[in-house]
C-alpha cells in the first residue's frame, strides 16, 4: 500500500512526504480529451495533506481541465482520482463536501452584494443563521471588503472580487482548496496580498492545490511542483529539485589576487576562465557533495577564493527547457535518476 | 440531512437568490409586464369599439369586449413574464457561481427549481397587477363563483408553471441573455395568435388549426369559462394536458441540458 493510502486522521510534518503520509489529493493516469484534442494524457499526482502544490503549465497545457476533474466539475474519461479520502467519479458528493474551489473567472454573483454572496454561501453551507453572519463578518474583515460590503459584487475590481471569491470559498472551513490561477489578472500589490492569503491558509493546515502560469508564484508558495505541458506532467519536484535538472547550473570563484586566480585555475579541472575578472566558472549541479569537492581542490591547491557562488538555473530554465520542442533533454528521465 | 430536507433547504436559498435579483432589478420584469399592459389599453380603448362590434355576430361594446381579451392578456402576461425567466437563466449561467455551485455540497436540482419557483411567483403576481389594471378600467366578473376563481387562479399557476419550465429549458440552452430573449420570443407571440383578441372562427381557414392547436387557446377558453360564463367543453381538459404536458417536457429537457458536462 504504497502510494494509494487513505488519509489518516494522524498528526503529520507540513511537508511529510514519507509514503505514510495521507494524501489529500491522488490521480492515477487521469485522462480527458475533447473531441480528437487530448488534453490530459494520464497524469499521476500524489499531494500530501497539509502541503501546497503547484500545477504549472503554459497556456492550454490542461491545468484548468486537471483542476475541473478534481473538483468533480467534470469527468475524466480515464484513470481515477480520490481527493480526501473520496473517489471524484464515484463519490462526488464526499469530495465537494471537503473541497472549496476558486476558479479561474470570478465565480462571484455580481447582481447581489458582497455581503449577500458571503450570506449565500453560509445558507447553502447549512450554517445556523447566527454563525453564517459571524463568519461572514469575520471573512469580510479578513480579506479587507468591510467597506465594501454592501456594495454589488459588479462594481468590485479585479483584486477585490477575488478576495471576495476566496473569501467565499472559505465560508465552509474546506480542508483542500483548489486555487486556479489565482493571482492571473491582478496588479502587483494585489498579486503579493493573495500570496499572504494562501500562506496564511496553509499555516491553518489546508492543503492548497493551485495553478499558475508564473513560475515566481510556484517557487515562492509551494512545496512541490509538478510542470505540466501538452497533457502530460514533464517533471515534478521541489523548486530546487527542478532547477537541479536542467544542465546550465554553475559554480562561480572569484579572485582578487592574479597569483591565486592563476594557480586555481591550473588546479582546478573542466573551468571556464574569465581572465578579465579574475573569475572561475565550474560546471555543477549545486549538490553538496560538489561543492565539497570544488572546496577540497582548492584546499589542496591552497589557495582561498574571495567570493563563492552557485549558480542554479531559475525556474524560468526550467519552464522553457521543458516545455518547448523535443530537442531538450528528456526531463522525466532527469527527474527519474 | 435527508435528500428532501435538502433539496428543500437549498431550493429556498436559491430561490432567495432570486427573489433578490428581481428586487435588485425590477427594470427587467416591469419592462416585461408593460406589454400587457400596454395592449390591454390599446385594444380596449383604441380598438375596442370596432374590435367588440365583432363579437357575438355584432353589437358588444368596449367593455364587452374588455372582458373577451382579459384572459387572454392574463396568459400573455405569463408569457412575456417567462421570457425574464429565460433571461435571467441564461444570464446565469454565463456567471461563474453556476460552476461554484457545482463543486458544493449542494442539492443538484435547487439551482432550477430556485429559478421556477421564483418565476411562477412572478408570473403571479404580474397576473395580479395587470389583473388590478383590467378591474381599474371596468373588467367585472361577478358571476363567478368562489370555485371558479379558484380554478382559474390554479390554471393561471399551472400555466405559468408549464411556460416556467420551458423558458427554462430555453434560457439553458441559449449562449447568451439576448439569444435567450430570442428563443423566448414565441411564449408571447403564440398568444397573439390565439384566441386572445378574437375568436378562432373570425380568422381565415387556413389559418384556424394553427390558433386551434395550441397551448394557448384551450387556456383562454377554460379561462374565458370560469370568469365569465361561457362554454368551456373539452377545452378544460385540452389546457390541463398541454401544461403537464409541457412542464414534464420542459422539465425532463431543463435537466438533461443542466446535468450534460459543462464545457
Amino acid at each position: 500500500m504504497a502510494s494509494s493510502v487513505m488519509p489518516m486522521p494522524m498528526p503529520m510534518p507540513r511537508r511529510g512526504d514519507g509514503p505514510q503520509s495521507p494524501a489529500a489529493v491522488s490521480a492515477i493516469g487521469l485522462r480527458k480529451s475533447y473531441g480528437d484534442k487530448t488534453v490530459l494524457d494520464g497524469i499521476d499526482l500524489r499531494i500530501p495533506t497539509g502541503s501546497v502544490f503547484a500545477l504549472l503549465g503554459p497556456n492550454g497545457a490542461g491545468k484548468t481541465t486537471a483542476v475541473k476533474i478534481l473538483s468533480t466539475l467534470i469527468g475524466a474519461d480515464g484513470g481515477q482520482a480520490q481527493v480526501a479520502g473520496h473517489d471524484v467519479a464515484t463519490s462526488p458528493e464526499g469530495v465537494r463536501a471537503a473541497i472549496g474551489v476558486t476558479g479561474q473567472f470570478s465565480a462571484v454573483d455580481g447582481l447581489i452584494t458582497g455581503e449577500e454572496n458571503m450570506l449565500l454561501m453560509a445558507d447553502l453551507h447549512h450554517l445556523p443563521k447566527r454563525e453564517g453572519r459571524q463568519v461572514t463578518a469575520q471573512l469580510l474583515e479578513r480579506f479587507d471588503l468591510t467597506e465594501a460590503a454592501k456594495k454589488p459584487a459588479s462594481t468590485y475590481s479585479g483584486g477585490m472580487k477575488r478576495r471576495l471569491d476566496i473569501a467565499m470559498t472559505l465560508v465552509g472551513s474546506p480542508r483542500i482548496i483548489f486555487l486556479d490561477e489565482p493571482t492571473t489578472g491582478l496588479d502587483p500589490r494585489s498579486r503579493h496580498n493573495m500570496w499572504g492569503i494562501i500562506r496564511e491558509l496553509v499555516s491553518e493546515g489546508v492543503t492548497v492545490f493551485l495553478t499558475t502560469q508564473y513560475l515566481e508564484e510556484a517557487d515562492e508558495l509551494a512545496d512541490r511542483i509538478a510542470v505540466l505541458n501538452n497533457g502530460r506532467i514533464a517533471a515534478e519536484g521541489t523548486a530546487d529539485e527542478l532547477k537541479r535538472m536542467i544542465p546550465g547550473g554553475h559554480v562561480r570563484l572569484r579572485f582578487t589576487d592574479p597569483a591565486a586566480y592563476q594557480s586555481a585555475a591550473s588546479a582546478l579541472p573542466e573551468t571556464t576562465r574569465d581572465d578579465e575578472s579574475l573569475a572561475l566558472q565550474i560546471p555543477s549541479d549545486g549538490s553538496q557533495r560538489e561543492l565539497r569537492s570544488i572546496l577540497d581542490w582548492l584546499d589542496a591547491a591552497g589557495v582561498e577564493a574571495d567570493e563563492l557562488t552557485v549558480h542554479t538555473p531559475d525556474l524560468d530554465d526550467v519552464f522553457f527547457a521543458l516545455t518547448s520542442g523535443t530537442d531538450q533533454p528528456n526531463p522525466s528521465e532527469e527527474a527519474a535518476r | 440531512m435527508s435528500s428532501l430536507s435538502l433539496a428543500v433547504r437549498d431550493s429556498s436559498t436559491m430561490l432567495r437568490r432570486n427573489l433578490l435579483h428581481v428586487r435588485r432589478y425590477p427594470s427587467l420584469t416591469l419592462n416585461l409586464l408593460l406589454s400587457p399592459v400596454v395592449l390591454l389599453l390599446l385594444f380596449v380603448y383604441v380598438f375596442g369599439d370596432v374590435m367588440g362590434a365583432g363579437l357575438n355576430g355584432g353589437g358588444a361594446d368596449r367593455s364587452e369586449y374588455l372582458s373577451y381579451i382579459l384572459p387572454g392578456i392574463l396568459l400573455l402576461t405569463i408569457g412575456g413574464t417567462t421570457i425574464g425567466t429565460a433571461v435571467s437563466v441564461a444570464m446565469d449561467m454565463t456567471e461563474g457561481i453556476i460552476a461554484r455551485f457545482r463543486t458544493m455540497a449542494v442539492h443538484r436540482g435547487s439551482v432550477l427549481i430556485g429559478h421556477v419557483i421564483g418565476s411562477v411567483l412572478q408570473c403571479l403576481a404580474s397576473v395580479v397587477l395587470v389583473g388590478a389594471v383590467a378591474v381599474a378600467i371596468g373588467f367585472r366578473a361577478t358571476d363567478a363563483t368562489a370555485l371558479e376563481w379558484i380554478l382559474a387562479a390554479g390554471l393561471l399557476t399551472l400555466v405559468s408553471l408549464a411556460l416556467t419550465w420551458i423558458a427554462v429549458g430555453m434560457g439553458l440552452v441559449s449562449p447568451n441573455p439576448e439569444g435567450a430573449s430570442n428563443n423566448a420570443m414565441p411564449l408571447m407571440v403564440l398568444p397573439l395568435i390565439s384566441s386572445a383578441f378574437v375568436p378562432v372562427d373570425a380568422m381565415p381557414g387556413w389559418f384556424q388549426p394553427i390558433a386551434e392547436y395550441q397551448p394557448f387557446t384551450p387556456a383562454i377558453e377554460t379561462l374565458r369559462g370560469l370568469l365569465l360564463g361561457t362554454e368551456i367543453g373539452h377545452n378544460g381538459w385540452l389546457a390541463v394536458a398541454w401544461c403537464v404536458g409541457l412542464a414534464v417536457l420542459g422539465y425532463v429537457w431543463s435537466k438533461s441540458v443542466f446535468d450534460r458536462e459543462p464545457k
